[in-house]
């Protein structure tokens, strides 16, 4: 059992390096002795959030490997897996309606971002069922229209309720998501993938960063006639 | 002419109150609305996704006897049922294994041509696919119909059916024997594993579906009559691999061919070692073993079917050979054993009444139940000839020779009208085959009525054997016109009742529940 999560782990690693070895630079870590980074940390462009279980060394390992402006903080929180209480942006949080004041503060000053207190579908856990970036987000598929409007005007981005892997709602934890580029899982059917690339405006990224490949493109067709 | 067109009319849209599409359905990409639907699907990939009739079996078999008609209801049930009958659905239904896990919501045939031996069952099952997901979903099931012999029709069919055999054989030129062990049988109901009864000559062949139900009559029978058995098999098929094998049993049971009533001339030397008993003797009673009586002296023997067999005698006459004689006087002597009380008498044949004087004087055991001018049967010695050793051999003896009587009183005799038959009492009969072409002959039938009518009269007047049967009360007349053939017994009422036969108290006669269950359902 032991063995096969880590060569499972193994795999996704080398996924992983074969698709960004170019562009972003991948480490290994761990937090608490555990491989589930994604579901126990929390982080953006301006920090990264481990829980209270990570150990010294990997906290050191943390700050080893990534760049100096991001601050690293280990927070004292009883809901520990903060990727699955927390969903944000660089610029705004949604937190688990339950989570500590202290807390709160911590991913204000730590993340950069504006906090909200929020459910999704009358979910508490945020971090699963919400995916966002800094072009929009995914939340569960049984998110009313009302519900989307709202946490849209809180986000300031495009929302839209949708499901990975095949009909699955735990869209947080099925997809992970950058301004870039989205991995998803395996089973993931191609209407899936449309919306997810619609919605955090993949597809149409260039080199040139959020917004130019529109112009890009439009130049292109033109040299084109 | 110019044309009058109507303007754009503004088509006022019905407020659409209807949910707004909020997802697109992860399989097909229709637009639907993700608060209703379920795993993101829209509801024609729930149907085409979700199997609720997936554990169900698509085909099936079911067994017919072409014979009878009738179809397996497993493990071993035959039953009834016209085709598209609900019978039949019901054990179409019930072949399907997984159906207990979802709701049948309907069930019903399509018509299908019967030389297909093919049916077909179209049910329509519901399941919950997801929480607050009731998935409904129809199917047909295909059943290729099979044929396969009942046992009952492969009983008539095949010769392998029985596997042990118990042959019952009475040497002697009646049937009495038999209808009473068929009563006792019957009283204990030890017929019960039979799988058939045949009637054949000197006897009954009974059929076993098991080695030790056959072995449990042959106790049965020795526990009641005295019988000699022999076992044979006989080796029908065997695996040289396993070492299975398989054998046909016979049982071979002879009945010692000595009756009540039978005059008996035993051997002198086995009469010597039976306490030394006149060898002149008549059998009284016939249990386990035979019990003779000596009617001049009431001295009683008994001879075991063991100590029989090692050297078997016949009897000298039987009831069939009984002459009609008139008490002309009796004395009783005072000696008596058990119901036997010694008497002498002096009788006359009835058929010389009035013709001659010739009386005969004999000692007898009938003293207790004998008057004057009654009617006796008896056999006659004198002027009959014997063609028996045992008895030329008592002629013989000097010290035998002149205890020879001239007449061997046997039981009285109890004039009945010809015709007289109401019994307020029935036996009941066990079904049985006859052997092929027996029975069908007129005197055959004629043989066995008498027979029977002996063994009736023999019940009315002997109540020790009585006590070992079960009797039934007669039924009123309606019945007995009914079950005329089948009873036997049951004849036409006769109210009259002047002859002095015994009659059996209704005390002693048992209600017939059976029956009367069957004339309620009639």
């Amino acid at each position: 059992m032991e063995w096969n999560g880590k060569t499972d782990i193994v795999e996704l690693h080398s996924v992983f390096e074969a698709e960004l070895q170019d562009v972003i630079p991948i480490c290994h870590a761990s937090i608490a002795g555990t491989r589930i980074i994604g579901r126990l940390t929390v982080g953006n462009k301006n920090g990264l959030l481990v829980p209270t279980t990570t150990t010294d060394q990997e906290l050191q390992h943390l700050r080893n490997t990534l760049p100096e402006n991001v601050k690293i903080q280990r927070i004292e929180e009883r809901l520990s897996a903060l990727g699955n209480v927390i969903c944000c942006n660089d610029h705004v949080a949604l937190v688990h309606p339950d989570l500590e004041r202290e807390t709160e503060e911590i991913i204000a000053d730590v993340l950069g971002v504006e906090v909200f207190r929020q459910t999704v579908a009358d979910n508490v856990l945020t971090g699963s069922y919400m995916a966002l970036s800094n072009q929009g987000g995914i939340v569960h598929p049984k998110t009313s229209v009302r519900d989307q409007d709202e946490l849209s005007s809180l986000l300031q981005v495009p929302l839209v309720a949708g499901s990975v892997n095949r009909g699955s709602p735990v869209v947080g934890a099925g997809l992970v998501v950058n301004d870039w580029m989205a991995v998803t899982g395996l089973d993931t059917t191609a209407t899936e993938l449309s919306v997810i690339e619609s919605v955090f405006r993949l597809g149409e990224m260039g080199p040139g960063g959020a917004g130019g490949a529109g112009t890009n493109k439009e130049s292109i067709v033109e040299s084109f006639y | 002419m110019s044309m009058d067109l109507d303007g754009p009319v503004p088509f006022s849209g019905i407020e659409q109150d209807q949910p707004v599409a909020t997802i697109l359905c992860c399989n097909c990409g229709a637009p639907i609305d993700g608060t209703s639907a379920t795993g993101a699907l829209c509801p024609d990939c729930v149907k085409l996704t979700v199997d609720v009739s997936a554990g169900i079996p698509r085909e099936g078999v079911l067994h017919t006897c072409k014979d009878c008609e009738r179809w397996l209801q497993p493990p071993s049930s035959w039953i009834t049922a016209l085709p598209e009958s609900k019978e039949l659905l019901a054990l179409c239904l019930r072949k399907l294994r997984g159906l207990n896990k979802v709701r049948v919501i309907d069930a019903g045939f399509i018509w299908t041509e019967p030389h297909s031996r093919r049916i077909k069952v179209k049910v329509t099952v519901q399941q919950e696919a997801f929480t607050n997901t009731i998935v409904q979903q129809t199917f047909e099931v295909e059943y290729v119909v099979a044929t396969q012999q009942c046992p009952e029709c492969l009983k008539s069919f095949s010769p392998h059916y029985w596997v042990a055999s118990l042959q019952v054989r009475q040497k002697v030129p009646h049937k009495r024997t038999f209808l009473h062990l068929e009563q006792i049988l019957l009283k204990h109901q030890a017929h019960r594993d039979c799988i058939n009864i045949k009637e054949v000559k000197d006897g009954l062949d009974f059929y076993f579906a098991q080695r030790n139900h056959c072995e449990k009559m042959v106790e049965f029978l020795q526990s009641v009559a005295p019988t000699k058995t022999k076992k044979s098999q006989q080796l029908i098929s065997h695996d040289e691999h396993t070492m299975n094998k398989t054998f046909k049993f016979t049982f071979s049971m002879e009945l010692i061919p000595i009756c009540k009533d039978d005059l008996v001339a035993l051997p002198i030397k086995l009469a010597k070692s039976l306490g030394n008993i006149a060898p002149l003797t008549l059998c009284y009673r016939v249990g386990t073993s035979v019990n003779l009586l000596d009617p001049n002296t009431l001295q009683t023997a008994d001879v075991p079917s063991a100590i029989y067999w090692r050297s078997p005698f016949k009897n000298l006459a039987d009831v069939t050979e009984l002459t009609e004689f008139i008490v002309m006087d009796i004395e009783p002597v005072g000696r008596n054993n058990g119901r036997f009380h010694l008497a002498e008498a002096t009788v006359a044949r009835a058929s010389d009444m009035g013709s001659n004087d010739t009386t005969y004087f004999c000692r007898t055991h009938l003293g207790g139940v004998l008057h004057v001018g009654d009617s006796v049967l008896g056999y006659h010695l004198t002027g009959t000839v014997f063609n028996d050793p045992n008895f030329d051999a008592i002629e013989a003896s000097s010290q035998y020779s002149s205890t020879i009587p001239d007449v061997v009183l046997v039981k009285k005799y109890y004039p009945r009208k010809k015709k007289s038959k109401s019994r307020n009492w029935r036996l009941k009969r066990m079904n049985r085959e006859q052997e092929d072409d027996e029975g069908g002959r007129k005197q055959d039938q004629e043989r066995q009525e008498a027979d029977f009518e002996m063994f009736l009269r023999d019940v009315e007047e002997d109540q020790e054997l009585r006590n070992t049967l079960a009797l039934y009360k007669a039924r009123n007349k309606p019945d007995n016109r009914m079950q005329g053939v089948e009873g036997g017994d049951a004849m036409e009422e006769d109210s009259e009742s002047d002859d002095e036969a015994p009659k059996i108290n209704m005390d002693e006669l048992l209600d017939d529940f059976d029956e009367l269950n069957m004339e309620d359902g009639e």
